[in-house]
């Protein structure tokens, strides 16, 4: 038996550092890095030099100071007194009122446009492929000029409502009006004792999830059913319904009414925020119905086959079988959608809707020259929710993945 | 006693023909339109409204006026109809922006060898033709931009110079590549620092070929939008490629800046680094650089969707079975000669798809530098509703612009489509 013969000792060559696949990755790497560092702090360095040229220095001070200027649109008190910060939030918030109201819609939009691609009904699949080509091969920017368009320039002017027999009429029941300037919708007044009204619709709704919960349990046990669903809609709806007749109805709704040449009172959504979120909803609904469609699709033809072996009614193999698996597809990319749908929401500025990026990388950018800091919040803004977002994917990923041995 | 069998049937009997309702025309439209209750009312509301559409949209486009000086002049004649004049009167500008109108010839040229260079690309039986889609950028940019043509070829040069180098170098005197490959990238720098200027100048003397130079501000319309994309494309497609390497690299330092990267560039929008670009580059560099517009554009607009196609091209690679690494490895492939020849031609076909969406994406995010101001379909598209003959237009030009956009983005998804369908080798 011979012993194992040791490889002949090399001395250290400087070559090595390159050629030896040993080294190679460790220098490759300190080499990177150096660049890396270089490059990183000439960029500092000319920004530190250009600075000093203009005379500014880097503060975040001016979010401290009076910002000036009125935003039209506001989920919070706000006033031109306020502060830049102030209205840096106010650019916040509506941005996420869009994200959040234009997700909705785009997922409800997607499902349906999604579930009807797969249809067999040659002319509802090939429309709705066509709605989804349209909406995905032209540009965003062109949709939100377009709907803001439509909007604009294809309702009514308040003044259409006026007179014994008006051109333009309210729609349902004297309740929604559509106009240039925006769109009118009844606001709920609460008088005393609504906020019992809520509670309570709080508390139905918390009393339904225990009950599904409950259901659950029991089907695990003794392998029945109970129509939860039909219980659940029961108990949010009713209990809520009889204390609003028993207390006197205390919610009531304040209808839109024209005075003058405008409306007054309601809700007024304006024409900006509805095309900025319709267009984003349009669009991303698109994008949403391929992949619920792509996401049906990745579950094989046998899951469905061996559920209707065991038995299974359609209803059920879809709630039970097809959906769970399919939602494991179809989760990730949708909230990734939801990201872009925010990230688009950028683009706010197109129709004049003021988001952070109109309000803290806009006026407040403008007004106080200062470039460096503003654009620093602002995409410290957005790389806040998209990192979130995207923890959020891994989450989930990491909870819902099919586990391989 | 032998039963007596009065008839057997000797022929058998033809086939009966299927009922109507199940074949041909009917049997087709009871299958695929009125199978169920559901259906039928579906395929009622769906034909009812391509009716409405229809009905409204024939006509306006139908009769739409081609002809007239003003939306005032069509409103005079027919307000129901559309007034396309507005793009007869102001087509060239959506095309070529402000480029000066006698040089319209060299966008057009310029388009007109795109679509040459991408054949050889797109359809592997011109691959011989490849030269051309090499010298097709250097090509472009003269033709665009104008100025002399050596100072567009003299980069050619150095770079044809530098590979020869190197090629020489590792054929005769050295073996390491590494090496080899600094000593030819020293050799380019010298040429580019010393020797390029006054070759120019001499070239120029001897032999003056060049173009009037158009300025960038001057691009705009679909050439803008054309330029841009197609730069994005091209350049952001290789860089992609490295992030998503430098990703699932096993080298520490290299992969946090690459994921440093990536996140950073996917988590803010495009507009932000626009602004960037436009307001906020000028503090990053030198005092005194302002470099070209168009330039910072796409370079923020390349960036922008190499990270985008870094995370395509990483799922495309996590895709691929990890006996692909370890078989490639155990024979004896460097790791560069693995990527190149088993794991990317593999992962890049996964990530077909994937690869095209992002590029339709970069195409219709090109739009967005008209919030930048510069003059691009959509930006044009105000500019030409501020003038005072064309207050008031919208359909027309907004049906243009989008038309144009699907075409190139729904030309692109259907390419998409059919390599899918060529590369496919499991069937």
């Amino acid at each position: 038996m011979s012993s194992p013969t040791l490889p002949p000792s090399e001395s250290f060559k400087f070559s090595m550092l390159l050629s030896d696949t040993r080294y190679r990755g460790m220098s490759l790497q300190v080499i990177t890095f150096i660049i890396f560092m270089a490059v990183f702090f000439w960029l500092v360095d000319n920004t530190i030099k250009n600075l000093a040229l203009l005379d500014k220095d880097v503060s975040f001070n001016f979010l401290w100071l009076r910002a000036g200027y009125d935003i039209n649109q506001r989920l919070i008190p706000y006033t031109s007194d306020s502060t830049h910060g102030m209205a840096a939030l106010v650019g916040i918030l509506n941005t996420l009122l869009v994200a959040f109201v234009g997700c909705i819609i785009a997922t409800v939009l997607g499902l349906f446009v999604g579930i009807l691609r797969l249809s067999k009904n040659w002319i509802v699949a090939k429309l709705m492929s066509a709605y989804i080509e349209g909406f995905r091969n032209v540009p965003i920017l062109l949709w939100i000029v377009m709907v803001f368009a439509l909007l604009t320039e294809f309702t009514p002017a308040p003044r259409a409502f006026k007179g014994a027999e008006p051109e333009a009429t309210m729609l349902f029941f004297e309740s929604i009006a559509i106009t240039n300037r925006g769109t009118y919708f009844p606001a709920p007044v609460l008088a005393e004792g609504a906020y019992w009204l809520l509670l309570c619709f709080g508390l139905s709704i918390v009393a339904s999830i225990y009950i599904i919960r409950y259901a659950n349990k029991q089907k695990k046990v003794t392998g029945k059913s109970l129509p939860t669903f039909w219980i659940s809609v029961a108990v949010i709806i009713f209990p809520t319904l009889i204390l609003f007749f028993a207390m006197g109805q205390p919610v009531s709704l304040e209808y839109p009414y024209l005075k003058g040449f405008n409306f007054k009172d309601g809700i007024h959504l304006r024409n900006s925020f509805l095309a900025l979120t319709l267009a984003l909803a349009f669009y991303t609904s698109a994008f949403i119905a391929e992949i619920v469609r792509a996401g049906i699709m990745a579950v094989s033809k046998g899951q469905s086959e061996a559920a209707a072996s065991l038995g299974l009614r359609p209803n059920k193999i879809m709630s039970l079988i097809i959906l769970p698996q399919a939602l494991r597809v179809i989760v990730p990319p949708l909230i990734s959608n939801y990201l872009n749908l925010t990230k688009n929401s950028s683009l706010a500025i197109a129709v004049g809707y003021m988001d952070v990026r109109g309000t803290l990388g806009g006026i407040t950018l403008n007004q106080t020259g200062r470039e460096l800091e503003s654009m620093l919040l602002l995409m410290g803004f957005y790389l806040a929710v998209s990192l979130l977002i995207s923890s959020f994917i891994n989450y989930f990923n990491r909870s819902f993945q099919i586990v391989v041995r | 006693m032998m039963t007596k069998i009065a008839f057997v049937r000797k022929k058998e009997i033809p086939p009966s023909a299927p009922p109507i309702t199940e074949v041909g025309l009917i049997g087709w439209l009871r299958q695929n339109l009125f199978s169920s209750w559901l259906n039928s009312i579906l395929t009622v509301l769906s034909v009812y409204f391509i009716v409405i559409i229809l009905w409204d949209f024939i006509p306006w486009a139908y009769g739409g006026h081609w002809n007239t000086k003003s939306l005032r002049e069509c409103l005079d004649l027919d307000p129901d109809v559309a007034c396309f004049s507005v793009l007869t009167a102001r087509w060239k500008q959506l095309l070529f922006g402000l480029y000066p109108a006698e040089e319209y010839w060299r966008p057009t040229l310029t388009f007109i060898f795109l679509l040459l260079a991408i054949v050889p690309i797109l359809f592997p039986k011109f691959f011989r033709f490849f030269w051309f889609s090499i010298i097709y950028p250097g090509l472009a940019v003269w033709l665009l931009w104008g100025g002399s043509f050596w100072s567009i070829s003299i980069v050619y040069i150095g770079l044809t110079l530098g590979a020869l180098f190197f090629l020489t170098l590792i054929r005769r005197y050295l073996k390491n590549y590494m090496i080899a490959a600094i000593f030819a990238f020293l050799f380019t720098a010298v040429f580019f620092l010393f020797i390029s200027n006054p070759l120019v100048g001499l070239l120029n003397v001897i032999l003056p070929i060049s173009l009037p130079f158009v300025e960038s501000l001057k691009m705009g319309g679909f050439t803008l939008s054309l330029i841009v994309g197609v730069t994005g494309i091209v350049a952001s497609f290789p860089i992609g490629i490295l992030l998503a390497l430098g990703r699932q690299s096993n080298l520490p330092v290299i992969k946090m800046i690459c994921v440093g990267f990536i996140e950073f560039i996917r988590g803010v929008p495009l507009i932000t680094l626009l602004f960037v670009a436009s307001v906020l580059l000028n503090y990053f560099l030198p005092p005194g650089t302002n470099f070209d517009i168009v330039l910072r554009v796409v370079i923020m607009v390349t960036l922008f969707s190499a990270a985008y196609m870094a995370e395509v091209i990483r799922g495309g690679l996590a895709g691929l079975p990890l006996g692909q690494h370890e078989a490639s490895a155990s024979l004896g492939l460097t790791y560069w000669q693995s990527q190149r020849l088993i794991i990317m031609p593999q992962a890049l076909k996964i990530s077909i798809p994937g690869i095209v969406n992002t590029f339709i994406g970069l195409f219709k995010d090109t739009t967005l530098v008209s919030i930048i101001s510069l003059r691009d379909p959509v930006g044009l598209a105000s500019t030409i509703r501020a003038d005072q003959k064309w207050n008031g237009i919208y359909w027309e030009l907004y049906v243009a612009i989008g038309l144009m956009f699907f075409i190139f983005c729904w030309g692109m998804s259907q390419y998409s489509q059919y390599l899918e369908r060529k590369l496919k080798t499991d069937k």
